[in-house]
């Protein structure tokens, strides 16, 4: 109990000070889960609204395939980026792998699905009526889809943050394809990994706070966001 | 080439769902400029034909024209089509935006500059009458609020064709006044070839220059107000513009267009005379509308009516000024009255009253073989 004490008041002393490590660990947290939700976004807003407007044969299998990818484990991510990436795989010639685009791909791989499938949902629950009346007022294809996205801009926002919040908290892609390298590839999660390992326990559990923190300003947008959704 | 009037004009349209027909066969000409109210009661498929006419559905057969040329077919040309037109749904739709925004929508989607839209949209809320309602959220509306905006919303875009689906089926008395009275203004004011659908036949001879009657997917009649008001085709018509006495009988004699109709059973019948050409042996029903029935307490010899019947009072109603009265004559009947003549009467349940009504005032139907009526 003692230690835990300890490492929690350390954790603090380490925030407040703003330890160059934690803040340079946080910040390049930050950055590579930010682009991966980003470049996620832009994946997925034009491609589920495309999906979401178009009838096509095994539209519904598909939306299925999608949804099942949520439960992507990260290590599968992982595993499959590394072969991708690694010196004999497809793409090996790039020469990335344990670098930050790496795990940028595979993060991005891995919250696509999430958002993909949660932005067809949340257009799925802007009522045909509106579509209809948007139609008679004389919206072209593209305006509607403009409308549509506007229309369910609360539960799209959620969506995105629900990706961005899985960007954070995942450990598998980071490790396998970053390597977890001190000073360029550690992430916050490899970071209480190794700390953890280590039995740097002060450090640990401040990566661990600043991450409860990140979560719980996701989560609490997310709430806003819900809330006036039903406003 | 020929010249064609017609704003929207229908020939042979057939629609489905599934396997049930919504529209039978339905030919019509709309003139422009024309106010033209389709009437009909709940699921007779006047929604879907304005959803047709605004090109958000493909009929399953028959044709439709606007402005005198088919409808088209490709996507960029049935959307330059449908922005000709606007359309008020029954139950008006807002996006998530000020009503300003709201009523904007159409313009920008038009590419309108913001100048134009700015004052387009002023002079049109002051049309409707909702001057400083530009900034509220147009989903916290009244409902009578709600369908102003809705009907700004589709005329700020000036359209050639405007359709309206049952504008007033959601509101209030004074709602429902006011939104005719703004519909009989724009009818008057711009001059727009109006389609609108109604159940309340009131509104459609209020409005309209011509009705078309909707029964069961069927344009069953079409014509000037007073025309269906006075001749209903059928008794289906008949019921729906207010005839509530329709009874059954068979031409027993034809004399100078003076009919002799035999109603009720063999042991109780009695004869109705109505001016009407159909002849001996044709079975049909007898519309008399409740207005043309007079009520009174001694049989007058110095009247024209040619229909006196004895009977007794068995059901009253005040609507307002008017009683309703029903009297068992042998057969149903169905009198309207002023309350005063009422009260002058004496009348009570069980009195003793003689109804009578004119030969011209009544209306006859041949009964098509398989009328469903009892």
């Amino acid at each position: 109990m003692t230690e835990i004490w300890q490492g929690l008041t350390r954790a603090i002393h380490l925030l407040i000070s703003f330890d160059v490590e934690v803040v340079e660990i946080a910040l390049r947290t930050l950055s590579i889960s930010g682009t991966s939700s980003l470049l996620a976004a832009l994946i997925s807003l034009p491609i589920g609204t495309l999906i979401h407007f178009r009838r096509f044969r095994g539209k519904r299998a598909l939306i299925n395939i999608i949804q099942t990818l949520y439960f992507l484990p990260t290590v599968i991510v992982g595993l499959f980026v590394f072969m991708l990436l690694s010196r004999a795989g497809p793409l090996g010639e790039l020469g990335i792998l344990f670098t930050p685009p790496a795990m940028i791909i595979g993060q991005t791989l891995l919250i696509t699905p999430i958002m993909l499938g949660m932005i067809i949902a949340a257009l799925s629950g802007v009522r045909e009526e509106l579509l209809e009346t948007a139609t008679s007022l004389g919206a072209s294809g593209p305006q509607l889809s403009l409308l549509v996205l506007r229309e369910a801009r609360y539960a799209v926002l959620a969506a995105l943050m629900l990706g961005f919040g899985r960007a954070l908290s995942e450990l598998g892609v980071a490790m396998m394809v970053g390597g977890n390298i001190d000073g360029y590839t550690r992430m916050m999660t490899g970071g209480i990994w190794l700390a953890t390992q280590r039995g740097d326990l002060e450090l640990a559990l401040a990566l661990g706070m600043i991450l409860l923190f990140l979560a719980l300003v996701v989560s609490i947008v997310l709430n806003r966001l819900q809330q006036r959704r039903t406003q | 080439m020929k010249h064609d009037s017609s704003a929207i004009k229908i020939t042979a349209l057939t629609h489905t769902y599934g396997t049930r027909e919504v529209l039978k066969d339905v030919n019509l000409s709309i003139d422009r400029g024309e106010v033209f109210a389709l009437i009909g009661p709940t699921g007779a498929g006047k929604t879907t034909l304005l959803r047709i006419i605004d090109l958000l559905e493909t009929p399953a057969s028959g044709q439709l024209y606007l402005d005198g040329r088919p409808a088209p077919q490709s996507a960029r040309q049935r959307l330059d089509m449908r922005r000709r037109m606007s359309f008020v749904h029954q139950k008006p739709q807002f996006f998530n935006l000020s009503v300003y925004d709201n009523v904007a929508c159409g313009l920008r989607w038009r590419g309108a500059n913001e100048d134009v839209i700015s004052n387009r949209i002023r002079h049109i809320l002051d049309t409707v009458g909702l001057n400083g309602y530009d900034r509220r959220d147009a989903r916290t509306l009244s409902g009578g609020e709600a369908q102003r905006v809705a009907l700004a919303r589709s005329l700020v875009l000036e359209p050639d064709v405007l359709l309206l689906d049952e504008p007033t089926a959601n509101l209030d008395p004074i709602s429902t006044t006011r939104m005719e009275q703004l519909i009989a203004h724009v009818a008057r004011q711009r001059k727009i070839t109006m389609v609108m659908s109604t159940h309340d036949m009131a509104q459609g001879q209020e409005l309209a220059d011509r009705i078309g009657v909707l029964v069961e997917g069927k344009l069953v009649q079409t014509g000037s107000a007073a025309d269906i008001f006075r001749s209903p085709r059928n008794e289906d018509v008949a019921r729906l513009v207010g005839t509530e006495n329709i009874i059954e009988g068979t031409v027993v004699a034809n004399e100078e267009g003076i009919a002799t109709v035999c109603i009720g059973g063999e042991a109780e019948a009695a004869t109705i005379e109505a001016v009407s050409n159909h002849s001996a042996g044709k079975r049909v029903s007898v519309c008399i509308r409740p207005e043309d029935v007079t009520l009174a307490s001694t049989v007058s010899h110095g009247s024209s009516a040619r229909n006196t019947f004895s009977g007794t009072v068995t059901r009253m109603a005040s609507f307002g000024p008017l009683s309703r009265v029903e009297v068992e004559c042998g057969f149903p009947l169905v009198a309207l009255i002023t309350r005063l003549s009422a009260q002058e009467l004496a009348l009570q349940i069980g009195a003793r009253v003689h109804a009578t009504f004119k030969a011209t005032a009544m209306h006859i139907v041949e009964r098509s073989t398989d009328d469903r009526s009892t």
